[in-house]
């Protein structure tokens, strides 16, 4: 690869999207206003668990404004579904999973705080709220259940009757048989007890949607911030409305973030377009930063056991992985995958750990539903693995980048005891280019000094692997998947040589209108301000399936690429009849139609025009136009994998953690935007540490209340939490993918938090600190100080 | 937020007669607190009187052996003011850290201290200071001032006019920011008068803003960072919550004591 054009592949062109995001004129779901719009506000439960005994809205009708408002009563005989889950997960025992109900309003009872429970519709939003406030509901508290650790041991508040003990399945994965036997020869096993904290995506746009329905075509708009609007529409119309597809448009406009968070049909968007056609008026709904804490799906909650079997060498033998996984009050769209497939097969990590086990317990609580945010499966695998690895090197005095060089996968293609076969990587490429960067020589001269100024100074290791580029469909189908997971792309050419690409990927952030725009350019050798790139409509894309798992490049750029192979096809055909040669004696170089060893040539534009004006054309073999699309579903998944190693100092005297070097090397691939890739490697770490040292969904465990509600308790990173990171690419090209990619929008997250916790149990083990848990706030850094010295 | 009538005096007199005569009426200075407590609806004022446009509010004057900041000062201001910075730094230093730059832009002296949150830090700084609070009706020594959990000896209608702070020898602050909040999980405001008076006042440890009898006695045998240091704080005195626990803030104490007795002395 390599720039023939400006701004093609591998240059740094700023991006396309910024200018209208930098200068105000981004087009996000709120600010879509339609003629005699209605403004939606839900009732959502106080109580974490409560029969709901009646609904007394008559108060409520009569206020100011109100036009409408529905209870699940109103649903439930309207034979309105509930929530699909998009993934069935099969059990030890060959049983599927408990799928309890999963109303839009809840149905005779509230499963977590902020439940829906009723919905107004009103002339304005405010109006909308003062009547919420009218609405009488007379509950029956019961007891909650919201840790996950203990939630399925016997006479705990039951969430649903159908899962009982609160388990929605126990999975397992791996040679249970031969784990065993590996660990009963092992010379030294280390364990691992810790809590995955749980998170909230918080991505700075909130929710929202605003749902119209058309008499006259008896058909429905709705604009929503999502992530797959594709994915949306089916799961809407096939699975819980009713409605035929065709009659359905989705639009996700600009929207600005998602972690994953925005890739789940939820019940208010679900109800407000069923409700458009009700009241016959367009329904905005727009989420407030209170209402998203309770709402929108959150992140990790895991509560884990891990051991990691080991020769006297520190060769790893084995690992066996017991996994409690939240799931929340119910099944959100994949949530019952992300901590089993998405999980347990990551658990070999960069190594060639012979046996793996893991087995998970998917669990129900009063809690809100958890399901994928950034790294999904990935990151709580990664953490499993790589402290581990910390721990056993700790414990066997063994140098840290030293025992994973002696287990690191170096032949390829690679397949692990957990199912995945990984094509391509140089692990060692990676851990040497992070261990130069980092300067890891000079270490204990800057521990030494960081110890002049009463600060102890810790350097921590993470080696971390991924699966991207989901997925596959075959592969998924076969693990549970309920949907295809390839990717549609759509290459316009216009008759004077221009190009609209409309891809199935959905960009909320990551830049594709530039990155595709820069493959499109190289390939077609036209100008990259001659691409546009279209996304987020079901009304103007093929069918796609969106955007998470760092799966856009690989998987809708390579949709894209298979379109403009078929674009140079046909361009080929009506090149040799401009030219007067052989369809076969054509090649494509640099923007030119060219007839092979002759100076005779005729430009892409050329090709085009003659394409839509065929006056001098093959019509007798050839259709006109110049306009392909193409739908690609992977061979195998991708796998970005890297080497980070994060320095931390910490003040003993108030157990204050300063991250105050940051290296992450990673091999992504081949790079199309280095400016793109190191932005989304920055957010990513920034998340990453995030969740390490900062962030922590905080739940009272006897009544299921949400404590950390708001950024006054939840606490998010700040400019100032992070260093300056200093990131670097190795590369090693996917092999599956003609653009060679992998991606890059979750590593980050993934490799960051064992990088972090390990430099602080670093920095402290001389203390005897031998653990911290996450988030490691000045609080508990102090706390695992001070037990240390008990 | 529920619908308010507005209103915009332009002297004190007539913002406290209004306020007096408005049944459920809330003055508004920076609405850093109040405009936010609205918008959750936690707060629902009939009538807002807003302090905006009255010029005598605002303002740093030297009065003698004292600095008087009025109760519209923004936090801004506090902390860019070349008198605060040079007379007691330790002031300007703490406005400096509260909040954020949009914060410090719009919150209010006068602001802060009616409101009495807990763990705010200009309490610290009025208490720590012995500073007088000024009011459309008399003049009140912090002491007599803060009274607990968002509670302060003003009456209904009462309205800070001014805080007159007297300027020590030397001063200092130290505050062990909430992650999440930046609020202060523990700050600790030291200040030895030119008599060599020591005060010190913690905020962010329990209900309301309180003076460290220990640290004090400690402070006045020995003003020095090993001093404050050695001072053990009964956990007693401090609440617990899901951010620390009251040993945790009690330990906060005499370490941010510490680093503001070495910040006194520069
Ligand atoms: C994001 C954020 C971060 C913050 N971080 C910090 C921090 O780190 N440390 C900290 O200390 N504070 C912090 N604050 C609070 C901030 O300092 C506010 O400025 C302060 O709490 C209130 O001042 P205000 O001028 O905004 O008052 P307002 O919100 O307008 O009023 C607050 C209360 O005081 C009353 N009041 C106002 N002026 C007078 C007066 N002259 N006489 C009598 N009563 C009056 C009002 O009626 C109201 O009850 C933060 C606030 C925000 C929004």
């Amino acid at each position: 690869m390599g720039a023939n054009i400006p701004n093609g592949i591998g240059a740094s062109p700023r991006r396309k999207e910024d200018q209208r995001f930098l200068t105000g004129a981004g087009n996000y779901t709120d600010d879509i206003n339609i003629q005699g719009q209605t403004y939606a506000c839900f009732l959502r439960s106080p109580h974490a668990h409560a029969r709901i005994r009646k609904i007394d809205t008559q108060a409520a009708a009569a206020a100011p404004g109100v036009v409408a408002i529905f209870t699940g009563a109103d649903l439930a005989e309207a034979k309105v579904g509930g929530l699909p889950c998009g993934w069935l997960i099969t059990d030890v025992n060959g049983q599927p999973m408990k799928e309890p109900p999963h109303p839009l309003l809840a149905q005779g009872k509230a499963n977590h705080v902020g439940d829906q429970v009723a919905v107004v519709i009103a002339e304005t939003y405010l109006q909308a709220k003062d009547a919420v406030e009218l609405i009488e509901v007379d509950y029956d508290v019961l007891d909650a259940v919201a840790d996950v650790a203990t939630a399925t041991q016997p006479g705990k508040p039951q969430v649903h009757d159908i899962a009982p003990n609160n388990t929605c399945y126990v999975w397992g994965h791996g040679d249970k048989a031969a784990v065993d036997k590996a660990f009963a020869g092992a010379a030294h096993v280390t364990t691992l007890e810790f809590r995955n904290n749980r998170l909230i995506p918080n991505a700075i746009e909130p929710r929202a949607a605003v749902a119209q329905y058309s008499r006259s075509e008896d058909a429905y708009t709705l604009h929503v911030s999502n992530q797959n609007p594709h994915v949306e529409r089916l799961l809407m119309t096939a699975f819980v409305l009713g409605l035929p597809e065709h009659k359905v448009r989705v639009i996700a406009p600009d929207v600005g973030g998602g972690f994953g968070s925005k890739i789940f049909l939820y019940a208010e968007e679900t109800v407000i377009t069923w409700a458009a056609k009700r009241v016959n008026r367009p329904i905005k709904w727009t989420c407030e930063r209170s209402e998203s804490f309770m709402s929108d799906a959150h992140g990790r909650d895991h509560a884990t056991k891990a051991e990691l079997a080991l020769d006297k060498d520190g060769k790893f033998l084995a690992m066996r992985v017991n996994t409690k996984a939240n799931l929340g009050a119910y099944l959100s769209t994949f949530a019952s995958s992300v901590p089993t497939i998405l999980y347990a097969t990551l658990l070999a990590g960069q190594y060639t750990t012979p046996a793996i086990y893991a087995e998970v317990t998917g669990v129900f609580t009063n809690t809100v539903p958890v399901d994928a945010y950034r790294g999904a499966g990935r990151p709580e695998a990664t953490f499993v693995v790589e402290r581990l690895v910390s721990k056993a090197a700790l414990e066997m005095g063994i140098d840290q980048a030293e025992i994973r060089r002696r287990n690191f996968i170096k032949a390829f293609p690679y397949a692990t005891p957990v199912g995945l076969t990984y094509d391509t990587g140089n692990y060692e490429a990676t851990l040497a280019a992070a261990t130069k960067i980092a300067d890891v020589a000079g270490f204990p001269a800057r521990r030494e000094e960081a110890k002049k100024r009463g600060k102890l100074r810790g350097i921590g290791y993470s080696c971390y692997i991924e699966a991207c580029g989901l997925a596959p469909s075959n592969i998924a189908g076969a693990l549970g998947a309920r949907a295809g997971l390839f990717e549609a792309g759509e290459v316009r050419v216009h008759p004077t040589g221009s190009v609209t690409v409309f891809t199935g990927s959905h960009s909320h952030g990551q830049g594709h209108e530039t990155t595709f725009a820069q493959v499109v350019a190289e390939r077609l050798g036209i100008p990259f301000e001659s691409v546009d790139v279209v996304h987020g409509d079901t009304g103007r894309i093929p069918f796609g399936m969106g955007t998470y798992g760092s799966r856009s490049l690989s998987v809708g750029g390579t949709a894209i690429m298979k379109a403009i192979d078929k674009v140079v096809a046909k361009g080929k055909k009506i090149a040799a009849h401009l030219l007067e040669a052989a369809d076969s004696d054509i090649v494509f170089e640099n923007g030119n139609f060219k007839v092979a060893g002759t100076d005779k040539q005729v430009a892409f534009g050329q090709v085009a025009f003659a394409a839509y004006v065929p006056h001098n054309y093959p019509l007798d073999k050839l259709e006109p136009g110049l306009n392909e699309t193409a739908f690609y579903d992977p061979t195998n998944f991708t796998y970005p994998a890297g080497s980070h190693i994060c320095e931390v100092e910490v003040d003993p005297e108030t157990g204050v953690t300063k991250v105050v070097n940051y290296v992450a090397s990673d091999d992504f691939g081949n790079i199309i935007n280095p400016m793109i890739v190191e932005g989304q490697v920055h957010g990513g770490l920034a998340q990453g540490i995030g969740q390490a040292l900062l962030e922590q969904a905080v739940y009272d465990y006897e009544t299921g209340q949400l404590l950390s509600g708001s950024f006054t308790d939840y606490a998010m990173p700040r400019a100032d939490d992070v260093p300056s990171f200093k990131v670097d690419t190795q590369v090693t090209p996917c092999t599956h993918n003609p653009l060679g990619v992998k991606g890059c929008g979750e590593a980050g997250a993934i490799g960051s938090p064992p990088a972090v916790i390990s430099a602080i149990i670093d920095a402290l083990k001389d203390l005897g600190v031998k653990e911290v848990p996450m988030p490691a706030t000045p609080y508990r850094v102090w706390q695992a100080i001070q037990s240390a010295r008990a | 937020m529920y619908a308010f009538q507005y209103h915009r005096p332009a002297s004190l007199g007539e913002a406290a007669t209004l306020l007096g005569k408005l049944g459920d009426g809330k003055a508004l200075a920076g609405g850093q607190t109040l405009v936010a407590a609205m918008k959750l609806r936690l707060a629902q004022p009939s009538d807002l009187v807003d302090l905006g446009g009255i010029a005598e509010l605002a303002g740093i004057q030297a009065d003698g052996d004292a600095l008087v900041i009025g109760a519209l000062t923004r936090h801004a201001d506090v902390a860019a003011s070349a008198d605060v910075r040079k007379r007691i730094p330790a002031l300007a230093h703490l406005a400096g850290g509260i909040g954020d730059r949009q914060v410090r832009a719009a919150g209010t002296l006068g602001g802060s201290i009616a409101n009495n949150d807990p763990a705010a830090d200009y309490p610290a700084g009025v208490l720590g200071l012995g500073a007088s609070v000024v009011t459309s009706q008399r003049s009140l020594g912090a002491d007599e001032f803060f009274k607990g959990l968002y509670e302060t000896a003003l009456k209904p209608g009462e309205l800070i006019k001014s805080v007159s702070f007297p300027v020590p020898k030397r001063a200092g602050y130290a505050k062990f920011a909430n992650p999440a909040s930046r609020f202060a999980l523990i700050g600790v405001f030291v200040s030895q008068a030119a008599s060599g008076a020591v005060r010190v006042a913690v905020t962010g440890a329990g209900n309301g803003v309180f003076r460290s009898a220990e640290l004090e006695k400690a402070l006045t045998a020995s003003f020095t960072p090993d001093a404050a240091g050695a001072v053990k704080v009964p956990a007693g005195s401090c609440n617990g919550d899901l951010h620390a626990s009251a040993e945790y803030r009690a330990h906060l104490v005499s370490v941010m004591a510490k680093r503001a007795v070495a910040a006194a002395l520069g």
